[in-house]
């Protein structure tokens, strides 16, 4: 460990209050994101993923929403910090893309329009429009769109899918921010664009030192592009590593679940595709004890205790989990039908 | 967008002359008693009866006395019959008071209507937006003849706040013709405010929640810039394209019954009027010029939202 | 929640939850109790019809002697109970006739005229809607075009004009045939009119669920254009119609008041609150009540049924509206995409 982290966020918690009560989306969430990383964050929808990357930028702030905890941007606390200085931040330090880039763009606007409009609203009096547009042009040659000069002028919808996509990371470059996070960027595309825009978030992060953070629900997407992997259940961290401790050794039952349910070109064909049984937990009346231990057909007894965020293998000092199973219990139980899975009881 | 605007206009002729068809089959052929008689009126006397078949060609076949009633519109040929009074010029005379009537009632609700609205929408739950929701629904419910007696029985008779209907005209007398038309304005107004607030509100919410705002704020924009420049830009259109379409319709309806009950000498109640002696010729203009008149406005209205939504005018599906 | 509750009770439930639609609509119900009541009120309280003209009589009350109508034209005022029910609500015109009465007896066209034309611009609706909707192609163009045209008219105008034509000249079509002073005259026109605010929605619902798997699988069942209509899309449409069918009466009402009290309506000698409202106008700075009771009966009417509407939507699709006010007391929560 030698530099501080980029992003360092400790014991983050987010909550919103709805008709139902207080639904807890975050639950102390604690990580660091090195300068240049890519960290992956993995999880099923309701997971707290986009809550947390949200928050991260204050976007969550309203009168309904509780945060606590801390975000630390180059040791610069954002959960406390306000508005005018989360807005200066936002898109200047860093940047967000979304999912579905069609409805990301306002549709009556031109695009190019759309991003000089972020630039001028950061760094408005030393820039002129006509130079902010030549700007962008360069933005879209270097994110791959062909015939620049003229597609600035178009509007969302006369992009197609990927293009839009490549638009937004454009626009989110525009001011060389120091990290990007992607909320599941490729989600609402083609697959083959999809490996596209991934290759491009690759370069980005390869060639100018971007750090990111990608969200995502697909573990195919993550085993491409990432260094680092959280996989989130119920508003928590359930594991985290490197992306080769997350991939050949998981020790999460829930990750198992994931990994299994992926289905795989390089193995015999499953002859019932797998499912992660039950349904994710309802955030406002969580049960205690493990969150997953409802779902998880190796549950026992000490599982109605809480387990603590920790490394259990002595060789993996930065890979933690949270469960009670030991690694060679975790070792045997992972492996259904010859791959790594979560097999369903009976 | 020329193209749209091509394709809108021919749209409209199209409308147009299928609305001129229309008003020929009501007066003329639908009815099942013969049109020269009707067209006579109260004081039909057989050598008039005999004149209007002529001038109107009604031993003709259908399609010729289309021909003939269009000619005879459009020369200003089409006269009441009792007195004997051109109906355009009529027409021509009453349009100051409809104008002033509708123009301003509706900069008024639609002024009104978009601050309330966006107050209501920034200030989402709170009392305000409460008795918004409540306004607009009775806003719906009380019809234009009930709040205007009650207006007039008690400001204009009881209190003497404001004269007792009448029209003056704007280059008579400024004064008096704004204390005259307060009270139908407020009428008119009252009605849609509550309802046009809550459009306003209710697209802003909605808009407030789109992608795209998330984007705009993501992007580190003033909260002042989202609101204006992408919450409001877009909640406007459909409001834009509503308004339209209620003024027209407005002018066209409402504001007739509003002319009858505060006595405003406009385009409307010379039609009241003309229904009131059953004379049928001025009806039959009115209806005319105020069918276009509508259509046009939608015409306009169509261009509007192109204009400001592009994704209409270059035919684009959400893709 | 119990469970197994069709969709329809659920529904229930929550409209009967709404108190303020269910007042209203106890409210919308003693109206229709009022106008019902006519009959019993004309014979046994005011005995007198409501054409009846009174206008040379006098009343007797308390040893007093008054005028239906002075010799100067003025209708005698308010009664109430003085004249044992007689002129309740005073005498309405020159004519002297009993407003009580014709306010039961008006209201009984008004409503008449507001139902039936509701029924009918529904079900032509509901029939446009599944035809256009369904057979899309020409029909669907055909049907579309023709309720674009309807629908961008201005309704009041052309309303007037087909009004007051027909009621000088009546109506044959083919076997058909109505004279100029038949109720059914401002019945059809309105229904006319009415019809495309509401085919239009409907013929896009019909699309959309035209769309859908169970759609599909009927077809390919073999089940013919008539069972997909009426026995798939129909049933789906039931709620959406419910909805629209009271929001159209009070629409049609409305519009039956505005032609009637222009005289492009209900004709002589029947008589609604819209052509009341034109007599009573004319005597408004001496007795108000004559034009303002109407008027309100009308809005009372047309509220109820606009806020029972209103209960009937969010009861019945309870998606389709955000809700103001959360139970935790805080305002509406944003979208948080989690």
């Amino acid at each position: 460990m030698s530099a501080p982290p980029l992003l360092s966020v400790r014991d983050l918690r987010v909550g919103f209050a709805t008709e139902g009560g207080l639904l807890q989306a975050v639950d102390g969430v604690s990580f660091d994101l090195e300068a240049g990383e890519v960290l992956a964050i993995v999880g099923e929808s309701g997971s707290g993923k986009s809550v947390t990357a949200q928050t991260i930028i204050g976007l969550t702030r309203s009168k309904n929403s509780r945060i606590e905890g801390s975000v630390k941007l180059d040791g610069e606390e954002l959960v406390e910090a306000d508005d005018a200085a989360m807005r200066r931040l936002r898109g200047e330090r860093i940047a967000m893309i979304f999912q579905d880039p069609m409805t990301s763009f306002n549709p009556v606007y031109r695009i190019g329009n759309q991003i000089v409009e972020a630039i001028r609203a950061h760094i408005g009096e030393k820039v002129e429009k006509a130079e902010a547009r030549r700007r962008v042009v360069e933005l879209f040659e270097s994110v791959g769109i062909p015939d620049a000069e003229r597609r600035v002028d178009d509007y969302p919808h006369e992009f197609s899918g990927g293009m839009r996509q490549r638009a937004m990371i454009a626009m989110a470059l525009a001011l060389e921010p120091e990290v990007l996070i992607a909320d599941e960027p490729t989600t609402a595309l083609d697959v083959t664009i999809q490996a596209q825009i991934l290759r491009l978030l690759e370069d980005l992060n390869r060639e100018h030192g971007l750090a990111t953070i990608l969200i995502t629900h697909d573990l195919g997407i993550v085993a491409e592009v990432a260094d680092r992997v959280l996989v989130m259940y119920a508003g928590r961290i359930v594991e985290q590593g490197t992306l080769d401790e997350i991939f050949y050794d998981p020790q999460h039952p829930y990750t198992w679940g994931l990994m299994g349910s992926l289905t795989r070109l390089d193995r015999p064909r499953p002859h019932r595709l797998p499912q992660i049984p039950g349904q994710p937990p309802s955030l406002v009346d969580l049960p205690g004890g493990c969150p997953f231990r409802p779902r998880c057909p190796h549950e026992f007894s000490k599982c109605t205790e809480y387990p603590g965020l920790e490394a259990r293998l002595a060789e993996a000092p930065d890979h933690r989990d949270r469960c009670w199973l030991t690694p060679e219990q975790k070792r045997e139980k992972r492996q259904v039908e010859g791959q790594i899975g979560l097999e369903a009881p009976g | 967008m020329l193209r749209f605007v091509v394709r809108r206009l021919v749209g409209m002729a199209i409308v147009l002359f299928v609305v001129s068809i229309l008003v020929f089959l009501i007066f003329n052929v639908i009815p099942n008693s013969p049109p020269a008689q009707r067209l006579a009126g109260k004081n039909a006397t057989p050598t008039l009866v005999k004149s209007i078949e002529e001038e109107w060609g009604f031993d003709e076949s259908l399609p010729v006395q289309y021909v003939t009633m269009m000619k005879n519109v459009f020369t200003g040929e089409l006269t009441s019959y009792s007195p004997r009074i051109p109906v355009d010029e009529q027409i021509e005379e009453g349009i100051p008071a409809t104008f002033s009537l509708s123009i301003g009632a509706g900069i008024i609700w639609l002024t009104f209507g978009l601050i309330l609205g966006y107050l209501a929408a920034t200030r989402a739950g709170g009392w305000l937006d409460r008795a918004l929701t409540g306004v607009a629904i009775a806003g719906i419910s009380i019809p234009v003849f009930l709040l205007a007696p009650v207006l007039i029985y008690f400001l204009t008779y009881k209190l003497e706040i404001f004269p007792n209907g009448g029209y003056v005209p704007l280059t008579e007398d400024p004064w008096e013709w704004l204390t005259h038309l307060i009270l139908p304005w407020f009428t008119l107004a009252v009605l849609s405010i509550g309802f046009y607030s809550r459009v306003l509100r209710s697209n802003m919410l909605d808009v407030m929640n789109e992608d795209y705002v998330r984007t705009a704020r993501a992007k580190g924009l003033s909260e002042r810039r989202v609101m204006t420049r992408h919450v409001l830009r877009n909640s406007l259109i459909p409001v834009v394209t509503l308004f339209g379409l209620d003024f027209g319709a407005t002018i066209a309806g409402t504001a007739i019954i509003t002319e009858v009950l505060f006595n405003i000498d406009g385009v409307g109640l010379y039609a009241a009027e003309s229904i009131k002696r059953v004379e049928l010729p001025p009806i039959m203009g009115v209806t005319l010029y105020g069918a276009f008149f509508v259509v046009f406005v939608n015409t306009l209205v169509d261009v509007a939202y192109a204009y400001l939504d592009p994704r209409v005018r270059l035919g684009a599906s959400a893709r | 929640m119990r469970n197994g509750d069709g969709p329809w009770r659920l529904a229930l439930r929550r409209f009967l939850g709404n108190r303020l639609a269910v007042a209203f609509l106890g409210l919308f119900f003693l109206v229709v109790v009022f106008v019902l009541a006519a009959p019993l009120w004309a014979n046994h309280v005011a005995h007198s019809g409501p054409n009846a003209t009174h206008t040379l009589e006098k009343l007797h009350v308390d040893g007093e002697t008054r005028e239906v109508v002075t010799p100067e034209g003025k209708p005698i005022g308010p009664q109430w109970f003085e004249a044992g029910g007689k002129f309740f609500l005073g005498a309405d015109s020159r004519l002297g006739r009993d407003e009580m009465v014709r306010l039961m007896y008006g209201g009984r066209v008004s409503l008449f005229v507001g139902v039936v034309s509701g029924l009918i611009t529904t079900t032509l609706a509901v029939i446009l809607g599944l035809l256009a909707g369904y057979y899309r192609g020409w029909i669907d163009a055909v049907i579309a075009r023709t309720l674009d045209v309807l629908w961008s008219l201005p309704v009041l105008l052309i309303g007037i004009a087909l009004g007051i034509s027909l009621a000088v000249g009546g109506l044959k079509i083919g076997p058909v045939e109505l004279s100029g002073g038949s109720i059914w005259v401002p019945i059809l026109v309105i229904s006319i009119f009415s019809t495309p605010y509401v085919a239009r929605p409907l013929r896009g619902q019909v699309m959309a669920l035209g769309e859908k798997e169970f759609v599909e699988a009927a077809i390919a069942q073999g089940a013919g254009p008539l069972r997909v209509m009426f026995a798939e899309i129909l049933p789906n449409l039931a709620s959406t119609i419910i909805v629209f069918f009271t929001l159209n009466i009070a629409n049609n009402m409305l519009f039956e008041a505005a032609l009637s009290f222009l005289g492009a309506g209900v004709q002589p000698p029947n008589s609604s609150w819209g052509t009341m409202i034109s007599v009573g106008v004319e005597l408004l700075t001496t007795q108000p009540l004559l034009a303002i009771i109407p008027g309100a009966m009308i809005m009372l009417t047309v509220l109820s049924l606009n806020i029972v509407g209103d209960g009937l939507r969010d009861a019945l699709d309870p998606r389709s509206k955000v809700r103001l006010e959360a139970r935790t007391g805080m305002a509406e929560p944003e979208g948080a995409a989690v």
